[in-house]
């Protein structure tokens, strides 16, 4: 595990609102090609770690280290997002005019800036990626669809295709499973261990069954920072987490 | 905005004014055919309401950005058409001065304040036309975008940065011609603007602008670029996570939008004769803002449409039953965002929200 | 020095001194010489009968008897000059006769009588009208008014006005002068100034040190200035506030976009206006209290405006910001025109009652009362305010819709009843504002769309949804704009503020005091 490089380091990260610690020194490490479960009661700081990690939110102190040396803490959420950084909120939102279609096009790789866009014309390489990304997703039926009029699980699942249209090198997903039905679940848990052969992913959920399914390290979190952390059989165990989660 | 809605309205806005052009021109003044002038002239000024409601309908329609001061871009446009003006007028003013215009004489000023230089020089009047607004838009958008001032409170400034032109403008020291603006107009590109033929020619080329202005607003809105800015609309953080900018699309729609007015105003002085900072009040602002709701926001085609209708009301109302005009207008305000969200464009359509009037919930920053 | 003053004190006395056994009154039965003397004797006798005596003079109402004895005529009765009882002369009466002479001394002789009167507002009056028109001559005078004098008010002036008069002469001793100049300094105003300006030609010491009072006056004049623009400041602060305070409410609290929120405030003026017809036709006794009359009764009619509003269109457009916007400037429209229709389209001759016009002098300050009312008022209506959202079940239940919507509901409160209430309360602290700005304002159906932007330009400023926010920025622009005022002229000054807050915003969107936290970034 050690032979493999860091990917995201979170060093002595401390965000306050108003005198509430949303986030006390938090430190996690990630390595390159992980996929890893955030786990943690309401409030104990997981929304505002991937806020911080996305730029939306500027730690009061601490660090975020993203490949060798790219302090993320300085970058707004367009330069994280170049960097190869993907989010998916807890409600899906996608882009409810527009088709599944121009969605995943507006999600593509590529050059962002007005003078570009302006004038750019579909090209067959960008077809080919989207019929690949409609295929993982199994939306190759609902591509002229518009997106607004699709069905929960199926919005859930445009939006985790338009990450990988971003082609990011890690992924923030956040309850990807809430309001999903189980075999909806299961699919998403088979969805998001393929996408996790090429990138990097984290995971934030309070499925327990989810987490248990998907079969990766566990962090938890309470009060902004770790608690626990390790296999989901090791953090289950931990009289700790069993006294937050339980002892009151 | 489907292409063959645009496709008719082209059609609409080109073929009546060259219709109406030419049965002023062709028929005699007792013929039932025969369009007066002031008719082509009042066509004319629906024509350049409708330019600053498709600049309207640009931002608000499609980047979410409800500008209360749009009507600001179109009366510096419109002054700096005037000033050109103004210096054509040579030394036929009351005054015969050949440099200073009328009210710069009557406040017993020396000489032309720097700021009117090159005026005299159409090609100069045409540039500042379009800089004017553009550079404004550009440095108000920049601040603005940059430190993601959205919703309601970008609506206040627009209405404060116009509300303190109007109140900058008003003032003789200014050198604009305080409350009485700039009229007396004699000549455009050296052609008497008095004639009828100037006027129909006027009319036209309103027309043909107004015509360039859709295409372009369509290009714009249809392309890649009108997909990112309508994502941004709704849905402003989800954009910056996929990478975007929304402040430098907002930016280059906030200004393309801003000149686009400036040209309707311009077009508008020669038309009316006369542009004064009544032109920057508030209200006016607003009132374009309600001809894009009742045309149907975010169609492009809608705004022309709702333009032409309101002013078509407001002439009827002011001539007939002055009194009621602002009870209609108040009345259609509420009407339209009560009961017509999709405005009249949207009634035809089977699913009126295709058109998405929601306003997705605008963070705070 | 003070050796030097008594004695010159007692110099300058002693004729008086010297002629205290002598009978002034009957003088003023002999020749015009005579009567000059008895005048100015009698002048400074501390005689009670003096004042009488010599104004009888003066109107030619003093009559000599063949027998020399005087009387004065008062109507048809006659009075003994010395004693001021009525009796009966005997024989037949002349008129005391003047010459020119003669009635320059009665004037004299009345400007330092007056010094003397029992009533402190004439031996003020008297001692302005000698700071006024200094003369040497008045000086042992006012040596002895000041001595006598117990009221401090009237004792300062004396003082001023001998310090004056010994400048005006050319032959007091220096040290003297330098007393008087610093009198005169402590008096600071301009007219002291212009005195002290006047002693350019004297001695070296003397010169120097009024050029030094001058300078002096001037500092304090330019800090007087001050303060007075801060009074101003503060009076154009309490009207924003005022007229923003019911905006803090809908749209800081609601968050609710009231382009109309500038016609409640012109209801409540127009409330103003009919209340003052009706007391004016039917309780002509209560007219000074129209005001006060007007206050309740235009909360009451803005606030069921308000609600009206609140209830038949803005809670169809709840989460529609814009469109909200959109439909209540359309309302804002309607309001106009009707109360155009109504009332008509001048202005509204609202009057402003005795008790509340006037001014008052404190310093070199101005305090006007109508402003000062103002901003007592809205100093009073923002505590209610504060004392309504903090202290009532109301107020609780307010913050709570606003903070919780669906934990409110399941508790319990009827939200739409609370989003009407909380709206009729805005709107109704609109209302009252009317009341205030009718009394500075010309009251016409325009009236409320010259405040509606600064309106919001204070709430935003202020940052949203903070009642004490609202108070600074609205004080601070008020402020602000008063100092710009006279640098800039008074419409370059609003576009300067306007164009500051227009940077402002874009620099801190959040105004001066942002609310923090997740909730309000989600």
């Amino acid at each position: 595990m050690t032979t493999r490089d860091t990917l995201l380091y979170l060093d002595g990260v401390t965000v306050t609102f108003d005198g509430f610690r949303a986030l006390n020194a938090l430190s996690l490490v990630l390595e390159q090609g992980e996929m890893r479960a955030v786990i943690g009661p309401n409030g104990a700081g997981k929304t505002t770690m991937m806020d911080v990690i996305t730029g939306r939110t500027r730690p009061d102190t601490g660090r975020v280290v993203f490949g060798r040396d790219t302090d993320l803490t300085r970058l707004d959420e367009p330069a994280i997002a170049a960097l190869g950084i993907g989010r998916k909120f807890q409600k899906p939102t996608v882009f409810e005019p527009h088709t599944v279609w121009d969605n995943l096009l507006l999600a593509l790789a590529g050059d962002r800036r007005p003078r570009f866009t302006l004038w750019a014309r579909q090209s067959a390489e960008e077809r080919t990626r989207i019929e690949a990304i409609l295929a993982t997703i199994r939306l190759a039926d609902h591509a002229r669809r518009r997106a607004g009029d699709l069905s929960h699980g199926q919005k859930q699942w445009l939006e985790i295709g338009m990450l990988l249209a971003q082609e990011p090198q890690l992924l923030l997903v956040d309850e990807p499973v809430a309001g999903m039905t189980d075999a909806e679940t299961e699919q998403t848990a088979e969805l998001l261990r393929e996408i996790n052969r090429s990138r990097s992913v984290v995971v934030v959920e309070h499925d327990m069954a989810f987490v248990r399914a998907l079969g990766v390290r566990v962090t938890v979190l309470h009060e902004g920072a770790v608690l626990s952390e390790g296999s989901i059989d090791h953090v289950s165990a931990d009289p700790r987490v069993v006294e937050v989660y339980l002892g009151r | 905005m489907s292409g063959r809605a645009t496709m008719v309205c082209l059609v609409l806005v080109l073929g009546g004014a060259a219709v109406m052009a030419a049965l002023n021109l062709a028929t005699p003044a007792a013929s039932a055919l025969h369009v007066p002038a002031y008719a082509v002239s009042l066509a004319g000024k629906y024509l350049c309401y409708a330019m600053l409601a498709v600049a309207v309908d640009l931002v608000w329609g499609f980047a979410g950005i409800l500008s209360l001061g749009h009507a600001a871009f179109f009366a510096l446009g419109g002054y700096a058409m005037g000033m050109y003006l103004m210096r054509q007028i040579g030394t036929r003013g009351v005054y015969g001065n050949a440099v200073l215009p009328d009210f710069m004489v009557f406040l017993n000023w020396k000489s032309l304040p720097w700021y009117w230089y090159g005026f005299d020089h159409p090609a100069f009047a045409v540039a500042m036309v379009l800089l004017v607004p553009g550079v404004l838009a550009l440095v108000f958008g920049w601040l603005a975008f940059r430190s993601r001032v959205g919703g309601v409170y970008l609506s206040i400034i627009t209405q404060a940065l116009t509300y303190a032109l109007l109140l900058a403008f008003f003032r003789n020291d200014m050198g604009f011609g305080g409350n009485n603006g700039l009229t007396d107009f004699k000549d455009m590109f050296s052609i008497p603007l008095h004639l009828d033929s100037t006027r129909d020619g006027l009319l036209l080329a309103t027309a043909v602008l107004l015509a360039a202005e859709l295409l372009v607003a369509r290009h714009v809105v249809t392309s890649r670029f009108g997909k990112v800015l309508i994502a941004v609309r709704d849905s402003e953080s989800r954009t910056r996570f996929l990478g975007y900018r929304p402040e430098s699309y907002k930016l280059f729609v906030f200004v393309l939008s801003a000149v686009m007015a400036g040209v309707g105003g311009a077009l508008y002085v020669p038309q009316v004769g006369i542009i004064n900072p009544g032109e920057f009040a508030p209200a006016n602002s607003i009132e374009a803002v309600i001809w894009v709701a009742v045309g149907g926001r975010g169609t492009l085609v809608g705004a022309v449409l709702g333009a032409v209708l309101v002013n078509l009301g407001k002439t009827f109302f002011t001539a007939t039953l002055p009194d009621l005009w602002l009870f209609a207008l108040g009345a259609l305000f509420i009407l339209v965002t009560l009961l017509l969200p999709g405005g009249l464009l949207g009634l035809g359509r089977r699913r009126p929200r295709a058109a998405p009037v929601t306003q997705a919930p605008e963070p705070a920053e | 020095m003070t050796l030097l003053r008594v004695l010159l004190l007692l110099l300058v006395l002693s004729p008086f001194v010297a002629r205290a056994g002598d009978d002034p009154i009957a003088d003023l039965a002999g020749n015009y010489d005579d009567i000059r003397h008895a005048v100015d004797a009698l002048s400074v006798s501390g005689n009670a009968r003096a004042e009488p005596v010599i104004a009888a003079l003066q109107n030619g109402a003093l009559m000599v008897a063949a027998d020399r004895s005087l009387w004065i005529r008062e109507g048809d009765a006659m009075l003994d000059a010395r004693s001021g009882a009525p009796g009966s002369p005997n024989g037949p009466l002349k008129p005391v006769r003047l010459n020119n002479a003669v009635r320059r001394a009665i004037e004299a002789a009345m400007g330092n009588l007056t010094l003397f009167s029992a009533d402190p507002a004439r031996r003020l009056k008297a001692a302005q009208a000698l700071f006024a028109q200094p003369d040497p001559a008045a000086l042992p005078t006012l040596d002895r008014a000041l001595a006598k004098e117990s009221v401090a008010g009237v004792r300062r002036l004396l003082q001023q006005a001998q310090a004056a008069a010994v400048l005006a002469g050319a032959d007091a001793p220096i040290p003297d002068r330098l007393a008087a100049i610093v009198v005169l300094r402590a008096r600071g105003d301009l007219a002291a100034s212009n005195l002290l300006a006047a002693l350019a030609g004297q001695p070296p010491e003397v010169a120097a040190a009024a050029a030094e009072g001058v300078a002096a006056i001037a500092r304090a004049q330019k800090i007087w200035a001050l303060a007075q623009g801060v009074f101003y400041g503060i009076s154009l602060g309490s009207v924003l506030l005022l007229a923003a305070s019911g905006l803090a409410i809908t749209f800081g609290v609601m968050g609710v976009i009231n382009m109309a929120h500038g016609e409640m405030v012109m209801l409540g003026a127009y409330t103003t206006f009919v209340v003052q017809q009706a007391v004016g036709a039917w309780l002509p006794g209560l007219a000074a209290a129209g005001v006060l009359i007007a206050i309740p009764l235009a909360f009451i009619v803005s606030g069921a405006v308000g609600i009206a509003i609140e209830r038949l269109l803005i809670s169809f457009l709840y989460g529609r910001p814009l469109e909200t916007l959109l439909a209540t400037w359309g309302l804002s429209l309607g309001l106009q025109q009707a109360v155009r229709s109504l009332f008509g389209a001048s202005n509204r001759d609202v009057s402003t009652p005795g008790w509340m016009s006037g001014a008052a002098q404190w310093g070199g300050v101005t305090i006007t009362f109508n402003r000062l009312y103002i901003i007592i008022f809205a100093a009073f209506v923002l505590a209610a305010l504060m004392a309504v959202l903090r202290a009532t079940p109301l107020g609780l239940q307010m913050r709570a819709v606003t903070q919780n919507r669906r934990m409110a509901a399941a508790m319990g409160i009827r939200t739409p009843w609370i989003d009407a209430l909380t709206f009729g309360l805005g709107s109704g602290v609109a209302g009252m504002a009317g009341v205030a700005l009718s009394q500075i304002d010309n009251v016409s159906p325009n009236l409320g769309q010259g405040y509606i932007i600064d309106s919001f330009m204070v709430v935003v400023f202020g940052g949203v949804g903070n009642l004490w926010g609202t108070l600074v920025s609205a004080l601070t622009l008020g402020i602000v704009n008063k100092f710009l005022e006279p640098v800039a002229g008074a419409v370059l000054g609003k576009i300067f503020v306007l164009v500051l807050l227009i940077l402002f915003i874009q620099r801190k969107p959040r105004g001066l005091f942002p609310l923090k936290g997740r909730a309000v970034e989600a």
